[in-house]
């Protein structure tokens, strides 16, 4: 029988406390429990890349996740890649000047996917660009606006990279 | 769709984790990083009373390489074994294979363990413990066993394991230097299941020819398995461009690839035969685009 199991965690930057629910997945726990919304749920089998959270400094599927695995994670969402005004951050700002999302349905999976990995690989090609979006499934677009909108946010990585190693 | 309903336990050591799986015997399923497991439930395939989660387990998880082997820690993730700084020249037939699980979500939790003891017949890591004779450490209540690679993988989605033990590691023999190797594969799209895919390696004699070939190939429809017709062609030969389109044929006339949607039988037979065939000229340098001319 599912049950409720009490976890923390950090969403965002905001701590948070709360009984979670043993069968629910982390993605379901984000959209209904914390009223994330902004994490959409697609095929809820890990297979569109929709759900995509950071979980710990990486990108992983949150449907294919436990919310009770979450206890003690630090996690960011799409929520969390916005400015802390509400304006969109440099990466939505590149989507949005090249045109890279029509309905929109994939799009807060793949703003954390390229977040992470320009986070972590700051110079990645276009080639390893190319190969991690191929777990994120779009199907309006046909890509090419979006790793446009990906090389040309890369150079604000590039540089925040460069400067933390600076000082 | 939604979960079936079910209880979630997080034990803090391997003994508390067996403990719970003793007590909980047939109604229990591990999880580690859920990657196999989570799609399962949600298509229902499966409904335990309890996910025991081993995700905690710190003892389980990393990579030690020495002069013996390589040994993979059970809940090791496939961004562990691809960031590793050394792994790829202690083995790179693994970490070439490994380049190919998955999309980079899933390789962020994805376990090496988690992915041998679901043993889906077109996963890599199965065809490469079974192609590199490695070793699966399992404990149980009784203790540790280990278990021969071809003792463990019977078939698509069945092991040896039992339902009361832990797979805790994935010991493969050491790689001499000089050892030639290939692997090919090709799948619909990148980080994909495979359609086709060839593992393969041996070493040199003095006289160039092959010793103790290994040839390991995912897509057949009993899952992934040594082609033994191939290997004993290619024993004690010179790896020649012939050899080469020889063991191709071979690999077409030894696979029994099913069919679904995706490809005819056919079709994948051929596929089979091309992928052992470039993973063989990969390991001796040959050129096939020279080769046919």
């Amino acid at each position: 029988m599912s049950r409720k199991v009490d976890i923390t965690l950090t969403v965002n930057g905001q701590p948070h406390a709360h009984a979670a629910d043993t069968r629910t997945t982390f993605a379901d726990f984000l959209r209904d429990d914390l009223r994330l919304t902004g994490t959409h749920v697609g095929c809820e089998h890990g297979v569109c890349g929709a759900c995509t959270v950071i979980v710990d400094g990486e990108a992983v599927r949150s449907c294919l996740m436990l919310a009770p695995q979450a206890d003690g994670a630090t996690v960011v969402t799409i929520e969390g890649l916005s400015e802390p005004d509400g304006s969109l951050g440099p990466l939505q700002r590149a989507f949005r000047k090249h045109h890279a999302l029509q309905c929109g349905f994939c799009t807060p999976g793949i703003l954390t996917t390229a977040h992470a990995l320009l986070t972590q690989e700051p110079d990645a090609s276009e080639e390893r660009i190319r190969e991690v979006l191929s777990g994120n499934i779009c199907r309006c677009t046909g890509y090419v606006t979006i790793i446009q909108a990906i090389l040309e946010a890369r150079e604000g990585y590039r540089h925040a990279a460069n400067a933390s190693t600076a000082s | 769709m939604k979960l079936p309903d079910v209880d979630y336990i997080r034990p803090k050591t391997l003994k508390e984790a067996l403990g719970l799986l003793s007590s909980h015997g047939d109604d229990a399923k591990l999880i580690a990083g859920g990657q196999s497991l989570m799609p399962m439930l949600a298509f229902r395939l499966l409904a335990p009373k309890i996910l025991i989660d081993i995700g905690g387990l710190a003892e389980l998880r990393g990579i030690d390489i020495k002069d013996t082997g390589v040994r993979l820690g059970a809940r090791t993730t496939w961004h562990d074994i691809e960031r590793h700084p050394s792994l790829k020249a202690a083995h790179p037939l693994l970490a070439a294979a490994i380049a190919h699980v998955a999309h980079y979500q899933i390789r962020n939790r994805g376990t090496a363990g988690g992915s041998l003891a679901h043993c889906d017949p077109v996963a890599e890591f199965p065809a490469i413990v079974l192609t590199c004779d490695a070793e699966v450490v399992v404990a149980g209540p009784d203790g540790e066993r280990v278990l021969a690679a071809s003792d463990f993988v019977l078939g698509p989605m069945t092991t040896a394991l039992e339902a009361d033990e832990i797979i805790v590691q994935i010991s493969f023999p050491a790689w001499p230097k000089a050892r030639r190797w290939g692997f090919e594969e090709f799948a619909r799209r990148r980080g994909d299941f495979a359609m086709a895919a060839a593992a393969i390696f041996y070493d040199l004699d003095g006289d160039q020819c092959v010793v103790d070939p290994h040839v390991g190939v995912i897509g057949d429809a009993d899952g992934a398995r040594r082609l033994a017709e191939v290997e004993d062609l290619l024993r004690g030969q010179k790896m020649t461009p012939a050899l080469v389109a020889e063991a191709r044929t071979v690999t077409e006339q030894s696979i029994h690839p099913s069919e679904d949607i995706h490809a005819p039988a056919a079709y994948r037979r051929a596929l089979m035969g091309v992928m052992v065939e470039r993973a063989l000229a990969a390991s001796a340098g040959i050129d096939l685009s020279k080769a046919a001319a």
